[in-house]
């Protein structure tokens, strides 16, 4: 790992473009040859609402696992903020942003204590947000059945189904807070320190860094995304929803999507810029599987099978660089 | 935190991965739930309750051999779910059925967590993407091949490995198949930890480099114990299959469960401390923490709650006394 993180701190847009250009191509002439289109405009804009809920959550996966860290508790972090946003707007258009806020709240409030246990407690990132997602599964399994309260119609129709052409606002929801991570990681001084305590935290502490600060601001600020993917996701469905993060599998695609975007799952090297990439290339093959009416369950394994595959790819590509 | 620490250090040092704790916490609950329920201690409840906790232990001891090599296996739970679906479906209720689909079902878990241990060290994918990947893929596969519901079912010769028991045996009341088969397993663990190999599969996860130095072949010792995971969550599927039938929620959640077993029984996360023993009677107090919660009344959905604190007080507390890191 000190050999690897030795390594250029930064690489340019990675090749996962290359890759979602040559999925959709490809994915185009089957679903055409089929008799489909995958072009169409119901198809591009339930791809974009696809991409917009995984990217928010996978946008704030990136920053901690550039900071050398991880989080396994996104999927329970937006079913929760999904409940705490629709049952604090009960319906109402008032409640809207006393909604929001309070969801957004309770995210960085979970944000925060997965921070603390890893920074402060120095417990394992991947064991201290399994153990927060567990104690979050326990509380959302034992206080709710089903869907629960409802919001507000004008964050429904505004963020959950308002759209400029094809493009749903939830997608330009995602793409301000891509470049806003994009900013904070490049042009400020938590972007750098970050990716510092993500390459080698011995090094960056010793230059003078404060690594715990730096990481439980990059975990509030994941968890932050996840509860902003939570809003998201309560405004498309129009109620709260205990196991929507699980059911999305979010922990696990979101992750997949920054490792398929070129950060590597070690710290220290990577971007937001591919996250998004990422992103656009699970949720094409979504898209692409839906159009050829593919099972949902044979979908599940595939997606099993490319998110192993992609993470031996990079794997693979960053031991051959750490050897030449 | 300082004061945190000191007042850690200052508690009699036991030795890391030591069997102290959780021999003390066991009696505890064992009081406790003596108090709340006499009746449970009777030899033939007592005996029941062996019985039924076997799958848990099995799995416990299966994830610590990936654990204590520095991994971690998070798919045994969706590997019994899928085992006991493609049991019933096999047997279908013939008799004759049995004993080729109870080795089909060993060999073939293990085999998946060959595969599991394959891509994990010859192919660098960290084992919780590998083994996350492999849950989504076997919980795909086995609803697929079922369309949505499972079908079939188990011959009686199947299930009673899991439902079966020796019944009217002197001083002990009863003594379930599945006691016995966890019995002769452990021992076996034991004795398996105690050989070279053990040793050897300690120091992969005690320090990958330095064992790799002294001329140990690391991933093929990290894939040997993936594959005695898989075999330990073949196993325990056939005994959950026949304790408690066939359904796609036949062992969700018991990768969890698992993990809390194996932490609570000194086992240090990261591989390298903590003994076989340790994460046996970890299961064996995690099923009694369970049980007594349920005859205080306290709803089961609360249990991942329950394990989620286990494991970070578990770790918080190992990670706090140890002066390095």
């Amino acid at each position: 790992m000190s050999a690897q993180s030795l390594l250029a701190a930064r690489r340019p847009v990675p090749g996962v473009y290359l890759a979602l250009v040559l999925t959709v191509a490809i994915g185009w002439l089957v679903v055409m040859l089929r008799g489909g289109a995958l072009f169409n405009q119901a198809t591009m804009v339930s791809l974009l609402h696809v991409a917009a809920g995984l990217g928010l959550v996978a946008v704030g996966q990136t920053l901690v696992i550039l900071g050398g860290s991880l989080d396994l508790s996104v999927a329970y972090v937006v079913s929760l903020s999904t409940l705490v946003a629709a049952e604090t707007m009960n319906g109402s258009d008032t409640a809207l942003v006393p909604g929001v806020l309070l969801a957004l709240a309770v995210s960085a409030g979970i944000g925060l204590l997965n921070g603390l246990l890893i920074a402060r407690f120095r417990i394992n990132a991947f064991i201290a947000t399994l153990g927060v997602g567990l104690l979050l599964k326990g509380y959302l399994d034992s206080n709710y059945d089903g869907p629960a309260g409802a919001t507000s119609p004008s964050l429904v129709q505004s963020l959950g189904y308002q759209r400029i052409g094809p493009v749903p606002v939830s997608f330009l929801l995602l793409l301000v807070a891509a470049v806003a991570a994009g900013l904070a990681l490049n042009r400020t001084r938590f972007g750098h320190h970050l990716l510092a305590v993500g390459g080698d935290a011995e090094v960056a502490r010793l230059s003078g860094v404060r690594n715990q600060r730096v990481l439980v601001t990059a975990h509030v600020l994941c968890s932050l995304c996840a509860g902003l993917a939570g809003v998201y996701l309560a405004a498309r469905l129009g109620s709260g929803a205990p196991r929507v993060g699980t059911e999305g599998i979010y922990d696990l695609e979101s992750i997949a999507a920054v490792v398929i975007g070129g950060t590597a799952l070690a710290g220290g090297r990577g971007g937001v810029a591919g996250t998004v990439g990422g992103v656009l290339l699970l949720a094409s093959i979504d898209a692409i599987f839906n159009q050829l009416e593919v099972d949902s369950f044979a979908k599940q394994v595939v997606r099993g099978v490319i998110i192993i595959a992609a993470v031996a790819v990079y794997a693979r590509r960053t031991i051959r660089k750490g050897r030449s | 935190m300082t004061t945190g620490d000191t007042l850690l250090r200052r508690l009699p040092r036991v030795r890391a991965g030591g069997l102290l704790p959780i021999l003390v916490i066991l009696g505890v609950l064992l009081i406790l739930v003596a108090i709340r329920q006499p009746g449970f201690l009777a030899p033939g409840s007592l005996m029941s309750f062996l019985g039924r906790s076997a799958p848990i232990i099995l799995l416990a001891a299966g994830q610590y051999f990936v654990i204590v090599s520095g991994e971690f296996d998070l798919s045994v739970g969706s590997l019994v779910t899928a085992q006991v679906v493609i049991a019933a479906r096999l047997i279908d209720g013939e008799p004759d059925r049995t004993w080729p689909v109870v080795a089909l079902v060993i060999v073939s878990s293990a085999f998946v967590g060959l595969v599991n241990g394959v891509i994990t060290t010859w192919l660098r994918v960290p084992s919780f993407i590998t083994t996350l990947g492999m849950l989504l893929i076997l919980v795909g596969a086995v609803y697929f091949w079922s369309d949505g519901s499972p079908k079939g079912e188990l011959s009686e010769q199947f299930r009673r490995f899991g439902r079966r028991a020796f019944e009217d045996v002197p001083v002990f009341g009863r003594v379930p198949y599945a006691l016995l088969v966890v019995l002769v397993l452990a021992l076996l663990a034991i004795v398996l930890m105690r050989s070279d190999f053990g040793r050897t599969l300690v120091a992969v996860g005690d320090s990958p480099r330095a064992a790799e130095l002294s001329g140990v072949r690391v991933a093929r010792t990290r894939t040997i114990a993936f594959v005695l995971s898989g075999v330990a969550a073949g196993v325990a599927a056939i005994l959950l299959g026949g304790y408690s039938g066939v359904s796609f929620q036949a062992g969700s959640g018991l990768e969890f469960s698992a993990i809390t077993a194996v932490v609570l029984g000194g086992v240090a996360l990261g591989g390298g401390r903590g003994a076989v023993l340790g994460a046996m009677l970890g299961a064996l107090t995690l099923e009694l923490l369970f049980a007594l919660m349920n005859f205080s009344g306290v709803s089961g959905t609360v249990r991942p709650a329950v394990q989620g604190a286990i494991i970070l007080l578990a770790v918080a507390v190992s990670a706090a006394r140890s002066p390095s890191d």
